[in-house]
């Protein structure tokens, strides 16, 4: 599961990090956002987006993107 | 009237919440696992760092055995104040609108705040004094007040926001200058600085935070304002 701020939020980490960039030479960087990724194994799949809803995300505030990589990655 | 005071794995205000409750009540810690809530009048869930601050603050002992009690009274009505952590979990919960999101200077701040009392007209508040100030500590990183505009547009409508953070005090970045709220029904409270470490004017600073457990004893007991 990839979890994100969502659109419009402050990431003060994501402008840290943009900030931070240029002063090494890396030119041409914008939108950086910071979130989070968790990797699990799971016997039914159809139990991801309830886990995020319930647990793993605030979709208040946040967004999450399930990746099933099936056999185990 | 009788405060309980949860106490989850890596709480550390929690003797404070007792202290100060203990001041105006009596006062019983409540460890996390157990359901009874004691026969409390009030619940007071505290700051820390409650299991660790894993995945994301308060996220996790939203689920604890003590807080599925706590939901169900404060679904009856019952009064219950979440400082700080104690915040975050109430946010969690769905007791309270909104969350809160890591400071925006990305740093964790422990200071003196002045907050003015916006609503003094809560079962919190109701012995702060309308127009009043309260001078209280406040000590996190995690305390950046978020709502979408619909919610902050409904939440001012009608009048759930208690505490905002005096003009240049908000250190945080909070919407709104927002420092407390009350969730709909005005029984459930939440605030990111902390009255329980503001009860004796030797070592807090000030005893403004009183005010707020004094409120709560008032409202209990069916004091009139």
């Amino acid at each position: 599961m990839l979890i994100r701020p969502k659109a419009g939020i402050l990431d003060p980490q994501g402008d840290a990090v943009q900030r931070a960039l240029p002063a090494l030479g890396f030119t041409g960087v914008s939108d950086v956002h910071i979130g989070r990724l968790i990797e699990l194994d799971v016997e039914d799949a159809q139990q991801l987006r309830p886990m995020c809803e319930k647990l793993l995300a605030n979709p208040l505030v946040e967004d999450y993107e399930v990746q099933l990589l099936e056999g185990g990655a | 009237m009788k405060f309980g005071v949860l106490q989850f794995p890596g709480s550390c205000d929690d003797i404070d919440a007792l202290h100060a409750a203990a001041r105006v009540g009596e006062a019983e810690l409540i460890w996390h696992g157990q359901r009874d809530l004691r026969g409390a009048d009030a619940i007071v869930v505290p700051g820390g760092f409650s299991y660790g601050d894993y995945l994301r603050a308060g996220a996790i002992a939203r689920f604890s055995p003590a807080m599925e009690s706590v939901v169900a009274f404060a679904r009856e009505g019952g009064l219950v104040l979440g400082i700080c952590n104690g915040f975050q979990v109430l946010c969690e919960a769905r007791l309270l609108p909104g969350a809160l999101l890591v400071n925006a200077n990305l740093r964790f701040t422990s200071r003196q705040v002045q907050l003015e009392v916006v609503n003094a007209d809560t079962a919190f508040t109701r012995a702060c004094g309308a127009g009043g100030r309260l001078s209280i500590p406040a000590k996190h990183a995690w305390g950046r007040y978020h709502a979408d505009e619909r919610t902050l547009a409904a939440i001012e409508d009608a009048g759930q926001v208690v505490l905002r953070y005096a003009p240049g005090e908000n250190f945080n970045g909070s919407a709104h200058d927002i420092a407390g709220v009350v969730g709909e029904g005005g029984n459930v409270f939440g605030l990111m600085p902390h009255p329980e470490h503001a009860v004796d004017e030797l070592i807090g600073g000030s005893s403004d935070g009183l005010a707020i457990f004094e409120s709560m004893r008032m409202s209990v007991e069916g004091v009139p304002a």
